[in-house]
């Protein structure tokens, strides 16, 4: 199959290019109050309403650095395997910008609270592993409204302050498909691990995008540009898509790439040079002398290491290893944290494997259709599993069960009253099945005796008889079992 | 005994093209005065500093805070202490809701 | 009337708790020296109505509790006080009214003491003669030959205003001498405790890991009281220290017996004025005399304390002084755009001294020179902290001459930034390795300047640095000389 074999290759004028990406994703710690202030981080509120003194960057106001969010940040680092670095530091990062009220970023550089890791990717063509560089705590900047007045931009500092984890990957992925997957992946960590919420569209988070090119099979890195801030998968992959062909045809006219920040436009779908950041690549920084070194014992990093739930890596395994899953049906149960919660809700009181082919095939079918996700699904989890165990004890058969399914989707009904209801129960009495078996038997004497005389094919004739009788709700199993003793 | 204005030859003195670059790194608006004045300046003490250079610090720490003690964590919980209006008071140029700048151009 | 003013603060808190003299009265009192005093410019702006208003309620509701019950006391321009102007002596924060207060001075408010108004100082405290603010030089009461002197800097507002019995007492701040310079040239005790004993929040910062808050006052008890009044752990500073409540006032005693001092061969510094060697030597005849015990001691790395700080402050500087960019508080100039207008705010609202610092501060930050510059000078700083950890196990502590000349002429050193900075030679160390040091007057020059001593200390030990100072003051006898010239 082609699909299994690796094949992101652009075609330029001179041959094959290959495709070098990186990410720098910035994800918003899930926390109440930011990371050096006690101002809420909620979201939507009304601008400048969740400003502190120290927020604003008042003369005099000194940075508090919330536990909590240290917490989050170690819990993160251990569900990317990542080693824990006991001793950090936070550094100033210097530069001028409307929506930077201190003028600086406060920041880890020289020694961030969380070292190398990995993330485990589900290509079609395999398993891939994408290394981890680091992960740092750092302030999120203010917002500036560039819309709203043909003169002037505006500034709200709701944002300023707020927790955000950087977690730089390495130069590993090679294909927009593999930086989804990465981007996805991470998010599920982070939701399992409820420590960031990984809502795109509310700027939860975003990642700058580090783009090269080179010739296929060459070992040599190229120039890369960084993608500013692009805070949708869909984005990010157009932005790489866009950038590469970019690249691809500088060089090959015989130009240069510039190491540049560059900024992808969502309507033109291109990118471009970014000239508020012309010379921002001279940060200066060094240690805030506000802060002290952050040190952290290992029975700090223990009690964390002991509340950590279960990955969806070790899940995966577990349904596979445990309830038999597919590895394909597994990791799509354990690709979003509320489709495993989900999905556990239905099995724990049913049959793990029906569950798992109920959810994938009807259930995904139903909410792909409506454009729903799972935390919106119609059909509660409880209902779901009632579902199935009607299923497993033969009240109804598979059959009925999607007509029953069609009746709970609109309207999240208990799936007993509506077998009740609408007379779905299956038949399932063997001494009421007998009686109509054998009025079949008596009436149709003329296809008995060429049954027995050898045409066997006739047999399924009898159970179409008996399903006619019972009006479909004959339990088929039964019916062959009755059928195949009478007709001996 | 101590010779303070007795200090060798710098390693690196500051041209105008740098304080071009440092003021601008700044924010600070530059012009010929400016620049003449600070090459002057940021030389002399430059070079003052670079007495250091006396120094083989290969195998020191850095030192960059004396206080020997725990950074101290606050508990993850909301505070409301200002209200829009504290946050804007002191603005030069504001509206109702927003800080006001010139508009910004990525 | 009149009096009242020459009392120390520990006096006048004590007459005001028994009655004898009410807070208005010294309220008033000290309001109409202000109001004649316009001349030394000790004053950025003044709070006199409302101190007036706050020491009737005082004595109205008789709230005799607190140490500085009804002390009136004006403050240096550097903290943030609510509601009332504070604007570090530059015109960049021309307006800046606080919404809140800096744990120092809410203390003293706290504990009884009423503002008069925000003290003078060198533009966001660079400075060591207070010609750089932006309000004009203050002027030292002490005067020679009908010259007006220069009152040290950057606090020298405050030393100003304690010399000339404009305030009973004041704070300021010491990031490399701030304090103990100006008090020096005034003849006034200063006080610089270690650093993290008192809580930076809400002082407009210069140098955040030099910065320290410190009480400016007529003799060694009253530093001692505002000390107990300012000092303790914040939770809302992260560089202030955990330690338990001390009592330095209550603890205050001359027996110094016993106790080892240390002189350190590398604060003679080439041409240093006979006069200050010669006070130097009495200095230590009089610790002796108390009983004390005199050890010759070495601080090899002095010499490049100087350099070290004019990286490490400026550096810092350079950051801290980013916030000011015209968007959210005081001064703002136009711009055809965002950089335009910050280019243009900063560069109109800072000083020259102040945009000298930036400058260099971003240049020793900038990249290829951060090793070369700031990573150097924090390594020397490291050595230089080690000096003084070593000779601590062998002395509790060294004396040492505040500052290397007396004050000096208005405009004398103004266009020579190195000879203004040489002025901090003995206190910048100190800084640099976070100690508790203390000025106390110690007698005059030939031309009736007054001069200074030195005790510092080791780390939060400011009992034994005030103990020692006291029992110098006692030996010292020190009179002011102060002559109300400018009334």
């Amino acid at each position: 199959m082609a699909d299994n074999k690796f094949d992101y290759y652009l075609d330029g004028k001179t041959g094959k290019w290959e495709v070098i990406i990186g990410l720098e994703v910035h994800a918003q710690v899930t926390s109440r109050a930011k990371l050096f202030s006690g101002s809420s981080t909620k979201f939507g509120s009304d601008p400048n309403t969740q400003v502190s003194l120290v927020d604003a960057a008042m003369p005099g106001m000194l940075p508090v650095i919330n536990k909590f969010c240290i917490e989050q940040a170690v819990k993160t680092g251990l569900g990317l395997k990542a080693k824990i670095n006991t001793f950090s530091k936070f550094d100033r990062k210097n530069y001028f910008y409307a929506d930077l009220p201190q003028g600086y970023q406060i920041s880890q550089f020289k020694f961030p609270i969380v070292g190398e890791g990995e993330i485990v990717l589900d290509m079609p063509y395999g398993t891939k592993v994408v290394g981890i560089e680091r992960l740092h705590l750092e302030q999120d900047a203010g917002k500036s409204l560039h819309d709203q007045d043909p003169e002037n931009s505006f500034v709200d500092l709701n944002r300023s302050g707020i927790a955000l984890m950087e977690i730089v990957g390495k130069p590993d992925l090679r294909s927009p498909e593999e930086v989804g997957q990465y981007v996805k992946k991470l998010r599920s960590i982070m939701r399992y691990l409820n420590t960031c919420d990984g809502n795109m569209d509310e700027g939860s988070l975003r990642a700058d995008v580090n783009v090269s090119v080179r010739k296929q099979g060459s070992q040599q890195l190229g120039t890369r540009c960084e993608i500013k801030n692009v805070n949708s998968i869909k984005f990010m992959q157009q932005a790489i898509e866009y950038e590469a062909k970019r690249q691809i045809d500088i060089i090959e006219d015989g130009g240069t790439i510039n190491q540049e920040t560059r900024l992808y436009d969502t309507k033109k779908n291109e990118t471009r040079s970014m000239r508020s950041k012309e010379d921002a690549h001279d940060y200066r920084y060094f240690p805030d002398p506000d802060l002290l070194p952050l040190v952290l014992d290992s029975e700090f990093i223990e009690n964390i290491k002991k509340t950590l739930p279960e990955l969806p890596d070790e899940k995966k395994l577990r349904l596979m290893n445990d309830f038999g899953l597919s590895s394909y049906d597994a990791s799509i149960i354990i690709s979003e944290k509320d489709i495993s919660e989900y999905y556990e809700d239905v099995a724990k009181n049913s049959d793990y494997k029906l569950a798992a082919n109920w959810m994938i095939v009807e259930l995904f079918g139903i909410l792909n259709k409506e454009g729903k996700g799972i935390k919106d699904s119609p059909v509660s989890a409880v209902n779901l599993s009632k579902l199935i165990n009607l299923i497993k004890n033969g009240t109804i058969s598979g059959k009925i069960a999607k007509t029953v399914f069609e009746q709970m989707v609109q309207k999240n009904e208990n799936p007993e009253v509506i077998i009740e209801k609408s007379g779905l129960k299956q038949q399932s009495d063997p001494k009421e099945l007998e009686i109509i078996i054998d009025n079949i038997i008596k009436n149709n004497q003329d296809k008995v005796i060429e049954y027995k005389s050898g045409k066997i094919k006739l047999f399924s004739f009898f159970v179409g008889q008996a399903m006619k009788e019972t009006a479909g709700k004959g339990n088929p199993q039964l019916i062959n079992n009755i059928l195949t003793k009478k007709l001996k | 005994m101590l010779i303070y204005l007795n200090f060798s030859s710098s390693l690196m003195s500051i041209n105008k093209e740098t304080v071009k670059k440092i003021s601008k790194l700044s924010r600070i608006a530059s012009n010929e005065e400016f620049e003449n004045s600070m090459i002057k300046d940021l030389n002399s003490i430059l070079k003052f500093v670079e007495q250091l250079n006396e120094l083989n610090t290969s195998n020191t720490e850095p030192l960059s805070s004396v206080v020997d003690q725990k950074l101290y964590q606050r508990d993850d919980v909301e505070k409301k202490i200002n209200e829009k209006k504290d946050i804007l008071q002191n603005s030069p140029i504001k509206n109702e809701n927003y800080f006001v700048v010139p508009k910004i151009i990525e | 009337m009149g009096e009242i003013t020459k009392l120390t603060l520990v006096n006048l808190v004590s007459k005001i708790k028994s009655k004898e003299i009410s807070a208005l009265d010294a309220c008033s009192d000290y309001v109409s020296r202000i109001v004649k005093s316009k001349k030394l410019n000790t004053f950025v702006t003044e709070t006199l109505e409302q101190a007036i208003s706050s020491a009737k309620k005082i004595d109205d509701n008789n709230l005799k509790e607190g140490i500085l019950s009804g002390a009136p006391i004006a403050v240096k321009d550097l903290f943030c006080t609510i509601n009332v102007e504070t604007t570090a002596s530059s015109k960049i924060l021309k307006g800046f009214v606080p919404t809140y207060e800096s744990t120092v001075t809410s203390k003293l408010w706290e504990r009884g003491a009423v503002l008069l108004g925000k003290l003078n100082c060198d533009e966001f405290a660079m400075g060591s003669s207070n010609e750089t603010s932006a309000f004009g030089n203050v002027i030292n009461p002490y005067k020679v030959n009908d010259e007006n002197i220069v009152p040290g800097g950057s606090s020298g507002g405050c030393s100003a205003a304690v010399a000339a019995d404009l305030t009973v007492a004041t704070v300021g701040t010491d990031t490399g001498g701030s304090i103990r310079q100006p008090a020096a040239f005034t003849g006034i005790v200063g006080l610089k405790p270690t650093y993290g004993r008192c809580s930076r929040w809400g002082i407009v910062a210069f140098a955040s890991s030099l910065d320290q808050a410190g009480p400016m006052t007529k003799n060694v008890s009253d530093c001692a009281l505002m000390l107990d009044a300012i000092s303790g752990f914040d939770e809302k500073d992260s560089t202030s220290a955990n330690t338990k409540k001390e009592e330095f006032l209550k603890n205050l005693n001359r027996n110094i017996k016993g106790l080892k001092i240390g002189i350190p061969k590398e604060y003679i510094v080439d041409d240093m004025p006979k006069e200050i060697q010669d006070l130097w030597d009495k200095g230590i005849s009089w610790m002796k005399e108390s009983g004390a015990i005199i050890k010759y001691i070495s601080l090899p790395h002095t010499k490049y304390a100087l350099p070290t700080y004019y990286i490490i402050a400026p550096a810092e500087a350079s950051s801290n002084l980013a916030r000011y960019d015209g968007v959210r508080y005081g001064f703002r100039a136009s711009g055809k755009d965002l950089n335009e207008m910050y280019e243009n705010t900063r560069s109109l609202g800072f000083g020259n001294e102040v945009k000298r610092r930036i400058m260099i501060g971003t240049y020793v930050l900038s990249s290829g020179y951060y090793d070369a510059y700031y990573l150097k000078a924090q390594q020397v700083r490291r050595l230089i902290k080690n000096d003084f950890d070593l000779v601590f196990k062998d002395v509790d502590a060294i004396l040492t001459p505040t500052a290397p000349s007396s004050a000096f002429k208005i405009g004398e050193k103004k266009d020579d930034p190195i000879s203004m900075y040489l002025n901090d030679v003995f206190t910048v160390p100190i800084n640099l390795a976070g100690l508790p040091a203390i000025s106390i007057p110690a007698g005059f020059d030939q031309s009736g300047l007054p001069l200074g001593l030195q005790i510092i200390g080791k780390p939060f030990d400011e009992q034994t640095v005030l103990n020692s100072a006291y029992a110098l003051e006692e030996k010292i006898g020190f009179k002011s000389q102060v002559k109300d010239w400018w009334m």
